[in-house]
């Protein structure tokens, strides 16, 4: 336990990183998987056809894999290397989690009633304001248990980061491992513990903000 | 000059004729009753007049103006398409009350949105605004929902969000409006209140298109009842005459139907 002051150190400093991929992936994710779903729901065939596959393509493999071809694709077929592995992170996790966001939002989008877009045409409504002043807000207080969910799955698997060289905070525990020094390691746990505790009290204050009407 | 005038309106679904060449007219200020057992296409015209449907043959006329004929294929543009709409307003059998908004924020959201248009709206705000609310304010007593104009629909009966819905369709100010069954989603004890909006609307000579299974409130609100069966209209007239001695026979079989 001497070795406290150092472990801490080298832990919050690990633990940056995956905060630093958290909050981009989510800036990133959040608009981009609303242009996803919008290509999903197209009439334009094509464009559905090429929304669908992506989906189906970013969620049927692991996000591990998906980590090692964003880092080494580029370089191999392009032969543009990546320059920063960081970078690479970001990408995966981008385009991973826009695709199950866009899922999300597709679900909440098509649980919208018909009667809605109707009652907002016959008041003379354009296509854009019915959708951004009556349809989205019902459709964001729909998504918000299942995003919340997403959310904290996202938390967690920042530590994937690892395995193509960020150091981000289980990186740095498995260096006291190597030095017989267990404890770190577990102790990583609270971290993670402790910033899903908080999105956990957040998403539910949010669901009570949005729970003065029902519908 | 009648206000609405509706020509050889068609509409299928698939392989399904729905609608078979459908006629009338009306004028200013007269209450128009649709009957008809369901799937006689009375709803569809409904649909197809405010263009939630778009009929496939025929033309439709308001105040002697041309706003929709379906051989013209050139897509008709935004504001068109806004300019025609906003002839009408529609009363919906589900209500369609946006949860999120309370009653009055439901009947200023569409007047405000279109405020946006007018070219003296950034220099008068305020007073553009203060005027909507007032008028909402205003629609909403009309319909007796003064204590409740800051309660969300969840929170209100059927007939009360009935009522919050017909008062955001008169906020348009439209020159028409429909009714789409009113009443039928509502619990018997309710459609009472509903009824009696609809007839103070029609004493103050609002021009309405009303379809409904209430034959009594249809005898009795109604200047001419229209008879639908099988998509076109079998019988009209005065509701006395359509009502109490009907000539065709499918008009009669209907009302024996509903008074058994």
């Amino acid at each position: 336990m001497d070795r406290l002051p150092e472990v801490t150190s080298s832990l919050v400093g690990g633990f940056e990183y995956n905060c630093v991929i958290f909050f981009c992936t989510l800036v990133m994710a959040i608009p981009l998987g609303l242009v996803i779903t919008f290509g999903s729901m197209s009439g334009f065939k094509p464009l559905k056809w090429l929304s669908k596959t992506f989906v189906w393509i970013i969620r049927g493999t692991p996000l591990m894999l998906q980590l090692f071809v964003v880092l080494y694709a580029p370089g191999l077929l392009f032969d543009i290397p990546i320059k920063s592995r960081m970078t690479a992170v970001l990408i995966a996790f981008v385009i991973n989690y826009a695709a199950y966001f866009s899922e999300i939002y597709r679900g909440g989008i098509e649980s919208i009633s018909k009667g809605q877009y109707e009652a907002g045409q016959v008041l003379g409504l354009t296509k854009t304001q019915v959708f951004f002043k009556v349809v989205l807000f019902q459709v964001i207080k729909r998504v918000v248990p299942a995003m919340g969910n997403e959310i904290i799955t996202l938390v967690k698997d920042t530590s994937l980061a690892r395995i193509i060289g960020v150091t981000e905070i289980i990186m740095c525990a498995e260096r006291f491992t190597k030095q017989g020094l267990i404890w770190p390691l577990f102790s990583t746990g609270l971290f993670f513990l402790a910033f899903c505790g908080i999105l956990t009290l957040l998403f539910g204050y949010i669901e009570k903000k949005l729970d003065y009407y029902k519908g | 000059m009648s206000i609405l005038e509706v020509k050889n309106i068609h509409k299928s679904f698939g392989r399904t004729e729905v609608l078979r060449g459908v006629d009338f007219t009306m004028e200013r200020g007269e209450v128009l009753v649709i009957l008809g057992s369901s799937g006689s296409g009375k709803t569809t015209l409904l649909r197809c007049l405010n263009f939630l449907e778009t009929a496939d043959k025929g033309r439709i006329f308001v105040d002697g103006r041309l706003i929709f004929d379906a051989d013209n294929k050139q897509k008709p543009t935004r504001a068109e398409i806004r300019e025609r709409q906003l002839n009408f307003g529609l009363v919906f059998q589900s209500f369609n009350l946006f949860p999120q908004y309370s009653a009055l924020e439901n009947v200023m959201l569409a007047p405000k949105l279109l405020a946006k248009e007018r070219a003296d709206f950034k220099r008068s705000k305020t007073a553009i605004y203060d005027e909507i609310e007032k008028n909402a304010a205003a629609l909403l007593e009309d319909v007796g929902l003064k204590d409740k104009m800051n309660n969300y629909p969840c929170e209100l009966s059927g007939g009360q969000q009935q009522r919050v819905s017909i008062a955001r369709a008169m906020a348009q100010d439209p020159k028409i409006l429909f009714f789409d069954e009113p009443t039928s989603a509502l619990d018997p004890e309710l459609t009472g209140e509903v009824l009696k909006i609809i007839r103070s609307l029609a004493a103050e000579r609002k021009t309405m298109v009303i379809v409904t299974h209430e034959i009594e409130f249809a005898r009795n609100v109604a200047d001419k009842i229209v008879f639908m069966s099988e998509g076109v209209i079998v019988e009209q007239g005065a509701p006395e005459e359509v009502i109490d001695d009907p000539k065709h026979e499918r008009t009669r079989a209907f009302l024996n139907k509903l008074s058994m």
